[in-house]
């Protein structure tokens, strides 16, 4: 009778210590790795969405500056072939540990940045374009968009040296060894010296 | 009996902890830079004072009742928040950096339905921005936001009429945002809570899991104490756990509601970058 009601008593006992382990852990970090992966995973993710964005944009913004512009298609079918190679570029599922493939989708967007950049730069010389309506409108859609695309690498950036230290340091180091061998460092964006800029604070004005 | 082994490997064990121990303080001090450096400096931000932020001095106070008004009755149809705030300086700052930044640190709009509108007004270095909170993107789009700066605030600001630019911006953003009745009602209603917080689905979940274990070992033991031992005296209580320590369930709701002026503040909205900016 008495070993019976051990039984009884011992198991749920171990089931409480169980329960508390596991809030325990839950307290010192066991979920730190996890949770900062997907962090940085939904951040790249956002990185893609507004690139994907911007992508989307370009063919209207171009086709509403061809009917203007005509002389300037060198600089349209630099946009477009800019755009094409963007959206080439296959994705290996592990783009985000892999630093290779992380720079050449920049590098491909980088210079859809700069096509882009010079194709506004022309648009300049064209009151007709500048002031109507349909180009207005696409160009705060793409101002945006660039935007939100520079918050969202940085939100990136920010999630994936987390992401690191934490894997790199005491003590998810040792969650990494004991639970998460697979994590592995993720690559980010360098960011290009334009962006490395220190703000210019300006006295001059009042 | 076996103390000589037992002592061997508690002694390579010791020696291993301590190469172990010295390589993680290496580690450390090999990693403590990036833990200090922060990523981006951030500028210095006002701080919040309600619906209206009036650090660079723009508006008299019945400008500021009056336009705090308005933005409590928005937020009191569509749970919208729509906040005001002039700055004296951008810091050297991109107004588009920021505003996401404030936006942030103020949490503008409620959590996870990020709906909060951020009207950015820096007249020393003549910019303005309307910041829109990453859930009505879809509705303030930045080309209508382009649209309130182009046509409603730019050309009084250009007179110089700051207050009459800041209240026709947000007629005109309050008339966008509840424009659509159908879709307003559907915001305000639906949309996640604080209390739909995954973290929260997770400690409600622990919770009544030890609720039923607790209910299930004093039915055991009442049980156990019936039929094992007849005539015995029934032990009274059972095993009480509190529980405690892994987050708080409940109440993670901190927006300010309806009390308008002071005391108001963000529920912890989230911005991407939506919006429109524009100069004078």
């Amino acid at each position: 009778m008495i070993a019976v009601t051990r039984t009884f008593i011992a198991r749920p006992i171990a089931f409480l210590a169980i329960i508390m382990a596991g809030l325990s852990m839950a307290g010192c970090g066991i979920n730190t790795i996890p949770t900062e992966e997907q962090r940085a995973k939904a951040a790249w993710s956002e990185v893609q969405n507004q690139y994907k964005r911007r992508s989307d944009l370009i063919p209207n913004l171009v086709s509403s500056v061809k009917g203007f512009a005509d002389q300037e298609k060198s600089v349209l079918t630099e946009v477009t072939k800019a755009r094409e190679q963007t959206t080439n570029i296959q994705l290996p599922p592990d783009i985000i540990t892999n630093p290779e493939a992380m720079k050449k989708f920049q590098d491909a967007q980088a210079t859809l940045s700069g096509a882009l950049g010079r194709l506004m730069a022309v648009v300049e010389r064209y009151p007709d374009i500048k002031s109507g309506q349909n180009f207005l409108a696409l160009q705060s859609e793409l101002a945006g968009t660039e935007n939100r695309i520079a918050i969202a690498r940085r939100d990136y950036i920010e999630a994936v040296r987390s992401y690191n230290t934490e894997i790199t340091t005491f003590p998810g180091r040792l969650w990494k060894m004991a639970l998460y061998p697979q994590a592995k460092e993720m690559a980010t964006f360098e960011v290009s010296p334009e962006e490395q800029k220190v703000p210019k604070v300006d006295f001059s004005k009042p | 009996m076996a103390g000589a082994p037992n002592a061997a490997r508690c002694f390579t064990l010791h020696n291993e902890r301590r190469a172990l121990a010295r390589a993680m303080l290496l580690l450390l001090f090999a990693v403590l830079p990036a833990f200090l450096a922060p990523a981006f400096a951030d500028p210095v931000y006002p701080q919040l004072s309600g619906r209206v932020t009036d650090e660079a001095g723009l508006l008299t106070p019945q400008d500021k009742a009056e336009i705090e008004k308005d933005l409590a009755d928005l937020e009191q149809t569509s749970t919208d928040q729509l906040a005001v705030v002039t700055v004296k300086s951008l810091q050297g700052y991109p107004i588009e950096d920021y505003g996401v930044g404030l936006g942030r640190k103020w949490g503008i709009g409620q959590k996870g339905k990020d709906n909060g509108v951020l009207l950015i007004v820096a007249p020393n270095d003549r910019k303005v921005r309307i910041e829109v909170g990453r859930r009505l993107e879809p509705f303030m789009t930045d080309t209508m936001s382009s649209l309130i700066i182009q046509n409603a605030i730019l050309p009084k600001f250009r007179r110089g009429d700051f207050a009459g630019g800041i209240k026709d911006g947000i007629r005109d953003i309050k008339s966008v945002l509840l424009g659509d009745a159908e879709e307003v009602k559907r915001r305000a209603a639906g949309g996640r809570t604080a209390q739909d917080d995954p973290s929260d689905m997770v400690n409600l979940f622990i919770f009544l899991l030890i609720v039923a274990f607790i209910i299930w070992v004093n039915y055991r033991q009442s049980q156990v104490m019936q039929s094992g031992v007849p005539g015995s005296r029934r032990r009274g209580g059972g095993i009480v756990v509190i529980p405690g320590g892994s987050g708080s369930w409940g109440g993670g709701w901190s927006s300010g509601g309806d009390s308008g002026g002071g005391g108001w503040s963000g529920g912890g909205g989230d911005f991407g970058g939506g919006g429109a900016s524009g100069s004078w």
